[in-house]
């Protein structure tokens, strides 16, 4: 796949612009280029590297090391049933079940039509309104089978323009503005 | 009744206000005049007032934020102050209810700190998976950026600070404070050892660094409008202001709310009407987790116990972040430590080895327990295992009623950070006081439940 497009590499910079030392935009990079590919492409990693001064082997480490990654092509939406404690307590394993059944995939899998990735997930604080899933990490909370089921539905007819693909995470990013000094300055008050 | 109906919500007051989370919103209900009044000071009075408020912070530690700033060392630039808003521990709920509520009380609380503290820099680390309160805070830091809330020579003084918007991309560990910093560096989210590492020291490119909680910050702006005798006026003498707790499980009413520190008891926060508002099914509460999956169970005989760390500590266990969970008397509780120990195994970031293979032998030999295949020695293994991460009595409260406390928190580690012995809490937790629960899974040797692989 790909590196980081003429539009993104614009938009890597200025987020780089805002770290004192480039290395910290690493995890933002790799979110922007799983936005870009919907999932983290070795091209990406070699290109993002060369943008914060690294190895590719030191992206890939560092991103292997974060859940949200995904080095392998995923489902358009990737649902991410928590099963932690609380969920747990309120029928979240019996969810999954049915989850699994309803999609004909288990855990981990994706659906034929490459539309759904079903992942068991922990504690999405969502603890007060469990079972909670999230689906391209935006909740549906209280969630029944029956409610699963209608998302599932809904989402195969389109009707959830709330909830963008895969690899799209906030879709309000912090503006470009200039930081007010270089990384060199020191003291504010005398 | 200590449930005070006319309690002052401090950070929650604007959660019933549907445009809180926009400038004007904010604005209209008192907002930024906190910072406004901060930079009116020096420095130096604003470390005060925040000192003498004494705000213990509200991330799990509860250190006081105040005493935090003292470590910083005066001569040494330039100095960051780093938001983590990293919460992921089970249970917990109330970091992204306030980024996504009312994210300028929180960007306002930043930029009190950073005037305090004399920062060059703000890095508000946001979990990754919470994408609402990502585009609630960028969209709020644009708005105050836009009107000189941020930004250079902030409402016309000299004074000039940035904020950047930084997103985690997840994973349990970067809770941890040094964590934090190592991912915001750009790497793996891996602890540092303390000493050396302290962040008020060698924090953020080895600089000295205040890494404050989401919850801790968005007190400031309060504290800064009503000064420090209101705050401490409110709770117990020794834990002062409110607290954000989020109560779930089989509770009637789930959710978040914010108590007085101190004064409420765990009965009232699962059985008043305000609150938990009792049980689910009106079964019998079982056991309860007092502080988030990492801290160790209390029972109904702490019922009565006001959510005070002077009083939790000594009983064995800690506040935490503020999640309490209630399981009632249908729990199957091999099943509920089986799976808050699964939590710090996939979680363990693998760099102590105690954790590393602990973790995952203690989740090994639970789940061939729950799976019908456990061993009648594994229980000693349990402990051995245990004991490895976390040597010595590990606190919690006495199996038999009116004992004191088994020990007291927190615990001893083999580990540098505390996710290590973190793993112990809910697995001693269960063992000491439901044994016969997994006596009774080994001798069966059927698997009763879905949603464990068999081991």
């Amino acid at each position: 796949m790909a590196r980081l497009s003429a539009n993104n590499l614009v938009t890597a910079q200025a987020i780089i612009a805002r770290y004192p030392k480039p290395r910290s935009a690493l995890v933002p990079l790799c979110h922007l280029a799983q936005e870009q590919d919907g999932y983290l492409t070795q091209d990406a990693m070699g290109h993002i590297a060369e943008l914060v001064g690294c190895t590719p082997a030191e992206v890939y480490g560092t991103a292997t090391f974060y859940e949200m990654f995904k080095l392998h092509p995923v489902g358009k939406y990737v649902v991410g049933v928590c099963t932690n404690i609380s969920c747990m307590l309120t029928g979240a394993y019996e969810l999954l079940d049915h989850c699994q059944a309803s999609l004909g995939v288990s855990v981990g899998g994706t659906t034929a039509d490459g539309m759904f990735t079903l992942e068991e997930v922990e504690c999405s604080a969502a603890c007060t309104l469990a079972p909670a899933v999230q689906v391209n990490y935006r909740y549906e909370t209280n969630v029944t089978p029956q409610s699963f089921d209608d998302l599932v539905a809904q989402l195969r007819a389109g009707q959830r323009s709330d909830i963008p693909q895969h690899g799209v995470l906030a879709t309000v990013r912090q503006a470009v503005t200039d930081r007010w000094a270089d990384s060199g300055h020191t003291e504010v008050h005398s | 009744m200590t449930v005070r109906a006319d309690l002052t919500k401090i950070v929650s007051g604007r959660w019933d206000v549907a445009d809180a989370h926009t400038l004007d919103g904010y604005l209209r209900t008192g907002g930024y005049e906190g910072l406004r009044r901060a930079i009116a000071m020096q420095p130096s009075e604003v470390v005060d007032i925040v000192t003498g408020a004494t705000v213990q912070g509200r991330g799990g530690a509860g250190f006081p934020a105040g005493n935090k700033w003292h470590f910083l060392d005066t001569a040494s630039f330039p100095r960051w102050i780093v938001v983590n808003g990293d919460e992921s521990e089970p249970g917990t709920y109330k970091d992204r209810i306030l980024m996504e509520r009312d994210p300028h009380q929180l960007i306002e609380g930043a930029l009190i700190a950073a005037f305090a503290c004399k920062a060059s820099q703000i890095f508000l680390y946001v979990r990754g998976e919470m994408a609402f309160a990502q585009e609630r805070i960028a969209t709020a830091l644009n708005e105050a950026y836009a009107a000189n809330y941020v930004g250079k020579n902030i409402l016309g003084t000299d004074w000039s600070v940035d904020i950047t918007l930084h997103w985690g991309a997840g994973a349990y560990i970067v809770g941890d404070e040094t964590a934090l910093l190592e991912s915001l560096e750009g790497k793996r989210g891996m602890p540092r050892p303390k000493p050396p590492y302290f962040p008020a020291v060698m924090g953020l490119y080895l600089n000295p660094t205040i890494v404050n909680n989401v919850e801790t910050l968005s007190n400031l702006p309060w504290i800064m409008v009503n000064g420090a005798e209101a705050f401490a006026a409110i709770g117990s003498e020794k834990s002062n202001g409110t607290r954000l707790i989020a109560v779930s499980g089989h509770v009637k009413n789930p959710g978040t709310y914010e108590v007085e520190c101190g004064v409420v008891t765990f009965r009232e926060v699962f059985y008043d009407p305000s609150l938990g508002g009792g049980i689910r099914d009106d079964n019998d509460l079982k056991a309860f987790i007092p502080g988030g999956g990492s801290a160790p169970w209390f029972f109904e005989e702490q019922l009565d116990m006001a959510l005070d760390p002077t009083l939790v500590g000594p009983a064995g266990s800690m506040l935490g972040s503020g999640a309490i969970v209630a399981m009632d008397s249908t729990t199957d509780m091999v099943r509920a430590c089986w799976r808050l120990v699964r939590f710090y195994a996939k979680e363990s970031c693998g760099k102590c080895t105690p954790c590393r293979e602990g973790t995952a032998w203690l989740e090994t030999i639970l789940a061939r327990i729950l799976a019908g295949h456990g061993r009648p020695e594994d229980l000693d293994l349990l402990l051995d295992v245990s004991d490895n991460i976390s040597p010595g009595p590990f606190p919690g409260p006495n199996v038999t009623v009116g004992e004191p406390a088994y020990a007291p928190f927190p615990y001893k580690k083999t580990t540098i950070c505390d996710l290590g012995p973190s793993v112990v809490s809910p697995l001693m937790s269960a063992l000491r006081r439901f044994r016969p629960e997994f006596d009774a899974y080994i001798a069966s040797n059927t698997r009763k439940f879905i949603g464990v692989a068999s081991a």
